[in-house]
């Protein structure tokens, strides 16, 4: 068991370090690259360049410095945004609470929504329900996040007029301009962005547990679990379910770390504060330092969130650890 | 007296069946697959003869005819620059859909090469091959296609005409491969012990021959329902690159970039933000039948959960 841990945690340190030679690789082998910030200045003379070129050592071969990148990396230090000129790190702790609620909120309306309908729809298969909730989920997992978003605020911010004539719903931003902090409309800007995801992520959670469910049912032990007397409700929700559930579970734990990326189409298009919002602007601007990290991040919660997920497989089944 | 297991009598009355013949008939029982099928074949026709379907030119502005509602002249209206939307609608598809196929085709191809060899050849080929895999498996994609598609926008490269749609499909295809490689991987592994293959190997073949001739036509159902499905992805991976602005750049019409600055024109003109999307919605959800028709037809072991 613990050489099995040991390998597996080595593994993914190695994948992680030819991620970060793959990106930073990707980064500095493009014209401009770290410099573009200044090569765009037109008051900046050839001799001001090569100086703040000699400055950031990039004169130096790009392997010196890639270590010292890692090494500023590991310490925490992640360089200064181009744009905002702040640090990236104080860039992402200040956005990062802005994702945290937006996806948490969603991560509970999606259990909320999908368990239950993954349930009935198993239970109740080729009825009108069952075939009105598959159509439904089969239709929001082909379903262009982003339009998806627009029609959202079209029917929402724009046709639909509260009794006061003013849009029903806000479609942009975390708070109305001007006005102090209130429960109330934190909550009327979260109801477009959550639902946006919940509907997109419950269709797929949902599709899953009602094929996991389907599984379980016609399983011996449900069988006997029925022949012995057991009320329908108790072997569906304490015999089937606990075993259905599980590959939810690792669909859930797989999905940990959208929870930091955020959803970038839900929070560009809804003027959300998160990290994904802050990731495309970045982006927009090149804005490497500010790229890099948030790369850098989100490919170590993946491959933390498999390693999770093998230990929890490793720790629950025998059959893996000892293969 | 005959002790044949299949006398004549009882097999009076079935007709010999082809392979094709089986899968066809598997798969016209799937009524969503066909009408997938159909769509998605109505909208190729379309986007195809588009010069011959409509009287505008994609890109001719009209700045005296902006954001006009739908109406008999422009189907779906006009957009901010007054250019008839019903055609960029149908030029942009053209785009939007050779994405989709040369993503897809460039994944399939890594995903099948790739497959094959580390399945045939196995040992420390098959490790490096599938660890390189589970790195690429381990990249935040949306966000290394935005970043990809941030240095394309800055590389300004001569031999590439703006508004190309040939650097977004490579990008695409280069991070799509690997679902496939690991499906392939394990069917290549099932078949080499498999008696056809040694008997290949026994008399002579090639290397070569055996991956090409004997093991990928055995696994070609489950690459056609990946190569399908990976379509649908593609498509969709393309239209919100796209749309964010790091993919096909403007004027070049696609699906997603024709809905990029929508969002200020959602109160005067909402048309423009519907159409684009809803062919997006339409073809994305008539490949996927296809597909999940497909597999059902497809594989046998596949039980039917519809």
């Amino acid at each position: 068991m613990a050489t099995y841990f040991a390998r597996r945690i080595l593994q993914s340190i190695f994948t992680l370090i030819v991620i970060s030679m793959i990106l930073y690789g990707l980064i500095s082998i493009v014209p401009g690259g770290f410099m573009s910030a200044y090569t765009e200045r037109a008051d900046f003379t050839p001799e001001d360049l090569a100086r703040i070129r000699a400055k950031f050592g990039l004169d130096d071969p790009i392997p010196v410095r890639y270590v010292k990148w890692l090494g500023n990396m590991l310490t925490g230090d992640m360089g200064n945004s181009f744009s905002t000129k702040r640090p990236v790190m104080q860039e992402i702790a200040d956005r990062l609470p802005n994702t945290l609620l937006l996806m948490g909120l969603m991560m509970v309306c999606t259990l909320l929504v999908a368990i239950p309908l993954g349930i009935l729809s198993a239970v109740k298969q080729y009825t009108w329900f069952d075939h009105v909730t598959t159509t439904v989920a089969f239709a929001g997992q082909s379903l262009p996040v982003f339009w998806f978003g627009l029609l959202l605020i079209i029917v929402f911010a724009v046709t639909l007029r509260g009794a006061d004539g003013k849009p029903l719903l806000p479609g942009s931003g975390m708070y109305t301009l001007g006005e102090p902090f209130s429960l109330a409309d934190r909550i009327k800007h979260l109801i477009l962005p959550v639902s946006m995801l919940t509907f997109v992520s419950a269709a797929e959670y949902m599709r899953y547990l009602r094929s996991s469910m389907l599984d379980v049912i016609n399983e011996d032990y449900v069988r006997t679990a029925r022949a012995k007397g057991l009320s329908e409700r108790l072997v569906i929700y304490k015999h089937a379910l606990r075993n259905a559930i599980i590959p939810l579970v690792t669909l859930i734990a797989l999905d940990l770390p959208s929870l930091f990326g955020g959803a970038l189409f839900t929070e560009t298009i809804f003027a959300w504060p998160g990290i994904g919002r802050l990731y495309f602007t970045a982006a927009l601007k090149t804005d490497y330092p500010l790229v890099m990290a948030v790369l850098m991040i989100e490919s170590a919660l993946i491959i933390a969130s498999s390693l999770l997920v093998d230990f929890i497989y490793a720790l629950l089944d025998p059959r893996i650890r000892l293969s | 007296m005959s002790t044949s297991a299949f006398p004549a009598e009882r097999t009076k009355g079935i007709r010999e069946q082809s392979l094709f013949l089986f899968f066809w008939v598997r798969f016209i029982k799937h009524k969503m697959a066909l009408i997938g099928g159909a769509v998605t074949l109505l909208i190729i026709i379309l986007v195809v003869f588009a010069p011959m379907l409509s009287n505008f030119d994609p890109m001719t502005q009209d700045l005296l005819n902006r954001f006009q509602p739908p109406s008999a002249e422009h189907w779906m209206g006009t957009d901010d620059l007054g250019r008839d939307m019903f055609s960029r609608v149908l030029y942009g598809g053209r785009i939007s859909l050779s994405v989709g196929l040369f993503a897809m085709g460039l994944a399939i191809l890594l995903g099948c090469t790739i497959g094959l060899v580390a399945g045939y050849y196995g040992g420390w080929v098959d490790a490096a091959l599938m660890r390189m895999t589970e790195i690429f498996m381990s990249i935040p994609r949306l966000f290394v296609l935005i970043a990809l598609g941030m240095f394309l926008r800055t590389l300004d490269l001569p031999f590439l005409k703006p508004g190309s749609f040939v650097p977004i499909s490579l990008v695409i295809g280069l991070l799509s491969w690997m679902g496939t490689a690991r499906l392939v991987r394990a069917s290549t592994l099932e078949l080499r012990e498999r008696e056809f293959i040694q008997a290949c190997r026994a008399l002579g073949g090639s290397d070569a021959r055996i991956l090409f001739l004997r093991i990928l036509p055995n696994i070609a159902s489950p690459i056609i329902v990946s190569a399908t499905l990976g379509l649908a992805g593609a498509i969709i991976s393309e239209s919100g690159l796209s749309y964010l602005g790091f993919g096909v750049q403007l004027p070049t019409p696609t699906w997603g970039n024709m809905l990029s600055n929508t969002q200020s024109q959602m109160t005067t003109a909402p048309w423009t933000a519907i159409f684009p999307g809803l062919m997006i919605f339409i073809i994305v959800i008539a490949i996927n039948y296809l597909g999940d028709g497909l597999r059902d037809a497809l594989d046998p072991r596949h039980t039917f959960k519809k």
